[in-house]
């Protein structure tokens, strides 16, 4: 069943620890009082820290060799849960492991070297490549700086990775802007390839692509995972893209997972509301009319998130007590988890 | 077929830049029946909105509409002077972009807006067209419209911005609508509310619909019949059961092969080789054939439209993949 080379191939699983595990994760970003603010309150105002939950006590593992797919609408935290993981971003409470280890608790050097095995691709191929650095530079910076590559070889490497992605070796003496957005995705990939990674978080890498081009990307990224023994986060709204790559998908919805389940047992039967009515918008080309039932209202502002469940004010089943209090994400059946009440009355 | 609300015939639409002729729109033709939703397909650069800002007499210097006829409800567009042309856009024929941000006036309230566009067209007094303001903001589904008049657009959220572009487009129940992407920007679930207000008011008003997007998906669920766009040209037209169900030319059958959702988990796509042409200085021919299996040297000389497949299925292919009417 499982299209996972890795883990089919390797020692039984249970064995080993996770490639990488959250555990407990969250991140706030506090707005704090400026002098203005704190003088005011002292005469009696009653400004108050701005402290958005952009994740919730998130807890997560991808195994070796799995394609984990996030997915949720924006501002429900996924491009920052990504972030952290990666450590882009610090955080706020929890812990990261890298193969059972602590990560930190690493000392510099060690967190330094541990930090080039994760990787991220991100969205926008224009914005995040520099414009004023050639591509033989972009791609060959990173590993001469942590001295994989002598900076004699960086040439020869690039080459290489140019290769590896789809590129034409010989276009890496050219600029970002010259370079076409299928091009300038690829060049973002043999990036994060340099440094010669084991993990990388794959955040909406596709979503600003045409489609015929996203085909080609998305192929690459399957090759690629193949031939390296890759293993992906892949961070999208799309569900058709997520159905297509991923072995398990986790659903955010307002900083927490609302259900993590098998890719195909999530497509086929989803657990929580809130996946059933993402699901329904999946997009399938069926020349047939439909009429697009929607699920009412918008995610609401992480600043003042709805207290207990924070889906319930657009849950068709809503319960009194789904305003009073969390759901706890719980398994449903071995390798399902899913936050709602309805599972366990 | 009754005659159609509108009659597109050989729209050029060139752009003059330094570098070049850009052939954005080349001999566009097609009509829009009264009521019906047409989506006009594509990728980016096909010349999709091109064909949209044409329709509405938008295009800017260093671009012009070069040859070709719009003919809406018999009168023709081109032959319009600007100031007859203002009064029949908003009026009769109306757009809604992609950007519900750029579309808005930041500094503007939402009531100050639509009433302006209300009263642009007619003579009303400002209490009547508040009314009528309101009234459009509640058949978009907005809660608390006489709030929700007086907010400026930062106010709102991106899919309720959105509601406010469609609402202003359908104040004067216009014949037509130009629809630029409209969902692109809005996330699954709020887009599947925007499709599902759009669906409820074109057939509740009888307002036709040319719905621009790059998603297939929503194409096959929205839309009538469906036009597909490749350098500036129509490469494939029918309805939306015979293109996207029996694709005739090599890009549309290559279009949806690429999209993931089709495929079994795993498998590899069958992706389209290559990457769209560059509509400067196109060289004669099928614009496709670098990127087409089926291409032989006939492929050299520009195909014209003709018949295939379904009773209203046409091709701009030498080999198309349905069979030719007899």
């Amino acid at each position: 069943m499982s299209a996972n080379p890795a883990t089919d191939a390797g020692q039984p699983a249970p064995v080993d620890p996770p490639l990488v595990e959250l555990q407990g994760v969250s991140k706030r970003f506090v707005k704090s009082l400026d002098l203005a603010a704190r003088i005011a309150n002292n005469f009696g105002a009653h400004a108050r820290e701005e402290v958005v939950r952009a994740v919730d006590h998130v807890d997560l593992t991808v195994a070796a060799g799995e394609v984990v797919g996030l997915v949720g609408e924006s501002g429900c935290g996924k491009s920052t849960l990504g972030r952290l993981i990666v450590g882009l971003l610090s955080l706020s409470s929890g812990q990261r492991f890298w193969r059972g280890i602590a990560l930190e608790r690493l000392d510099a050097g060690a967190a330094r070297r541990q930090q080039l095995k994760m990787q991220m691709i991100f969205q926008d191929p224009y914005a995040s490549l520099n414009p004023r650095m050639r591509v033989v530079d972009i791609v060959g910076e990173a590993p001469v700086a942590h001295r994989l590559v002598r900076p004699k070889a960086q040439v020869e490497y690039v080459g290489l990775m140019l290769n590896r992605v789809g590129l034409d070796p010989t276009l890496m003496r050219r600029y970002p802007h010259q370079f076409s957005g299928g091009q300038r995705a690829r060049i973002g990939i043999a990036r994060a390839l340099a440094v010669k990674p084991e993990f990388l978080v794959c955040d909406e890498s596709v979503a600003a692509l045409d489609v015929s081009i996203q085909a080609q990307v998305l192929n690459l990224f399957m090759e690629l995972k193949n031939a390296l023994n890759l293993t992906y986060l892949f961070i999208s709204h799309d569900l058709g893209v997520v159905k297509y790559l991923s072995d398990r998908v986790v659903v955010m919805y307002l900083g927490r997972v609302v259900e993590s389940a098998p890719a195909a047992e999530l497509f086929a039967a989803p657990n929580h509301p809130y996946t059933q009515a993402l699901l329904a918008e999946v997009g399938r080309v069926e020349p047939k009319k439909r009429t697009f039932v929607p699920i009412k209202g918008e995610i609401p502002s992480p600043l003042d998130p709805p207290p207990g469940c924070h889906f319930h004010p657009r849950c068709p089943f809503v319960m009194p007590k789904c305003r009073e209090s969390a759901p706890p994400l719980v398994e449903i059946a071995p390798g399902r988890r899913s936050a709602c009440f309805l599972n366990a009355p | 077929m009754s005659e159609p609300l509108l009659t597109v015939e050989g729209l050029r639409t060139h752009f003059f830049t330094k570098a070049g002729v850009v052939k954005a729109v080349d001999d566009v033709s097609f009509t829009v029946g009264r009521g019906e939703v047409v989506g006009l397909v594509g990728e980016s650069g096909c010349g999709k909105s091109m064909t949209g800002y044409s329709l509405m007499g938008l295009i800017d210097a260093p671009g012009r509409i070069v040859d070709g006829s719009i003919v809406l409800s018999g009168v023709d567009l081109r032959a319009l002077s600007a100031e007859e042309m203002r009064n029949l856009r908003g009026n009769r024929i109306a757009m809604i972009f992609q950007d519900p941000m750029m579309t808005l006036n930041p500094v503007l309230r939402i009531d100050a807006q639509m009433m302006e566009a209300i009263e642009a067209h007619e003579k009303v007094t400002r209490g009547e067209a508040r009314a009528r303001a309101r009234a459009a903001l509640v058949r978009v589904g907005i809660a608390s419209p006489d709030e929700r008049l007086e907010a400026y657009p930062h106010q709102f959220s991106g899919g309720m911005r959105q509601r406010v572009a469609i609402a202003i487009a359908m104040l004067m129940s216009p014949d037509l609508i130009i629809a630029d992407e409209p969902t692109t920007a809005l996330d699954v679930t709020i887009q599947g509310q925007i499709l599902y207000e759009m669906q409820k008011l074109t057939r509740d008003t009888g307002t036709a619909l040319i719905w621009i997007t790059h998603d297939l998906s929503v194409i096959a669920g929205l839309a009538d019949r469906v036009c597909v766009m490749y350098a500036g040209r129509i490469v494939e037209q029918g309805t939306a059961q015979e293109v996207l169900g029996e694709p005739a030319h090599p890009y549309t059958r290559g279009l949806l092969d690429s999209v993931p959702s089709n495929h079994e988990h795993g498998y590899r796509l069958r992706q389209i080789p290559g990457m769209t042409p560059s509509l400067l200085e196109l060289p004669p021919g099928c614009p496709f054939r670098e990127r087409c299996a089926y291409a032989t040297a006939v492929c050299d000389e520009s195909p014209a439209m003709r018949p295939v497949g379904g009773p209203e299925q046409t091709v701009r292919c030498y080999h198309p993949l349905v069979p030719e009417h007899a």
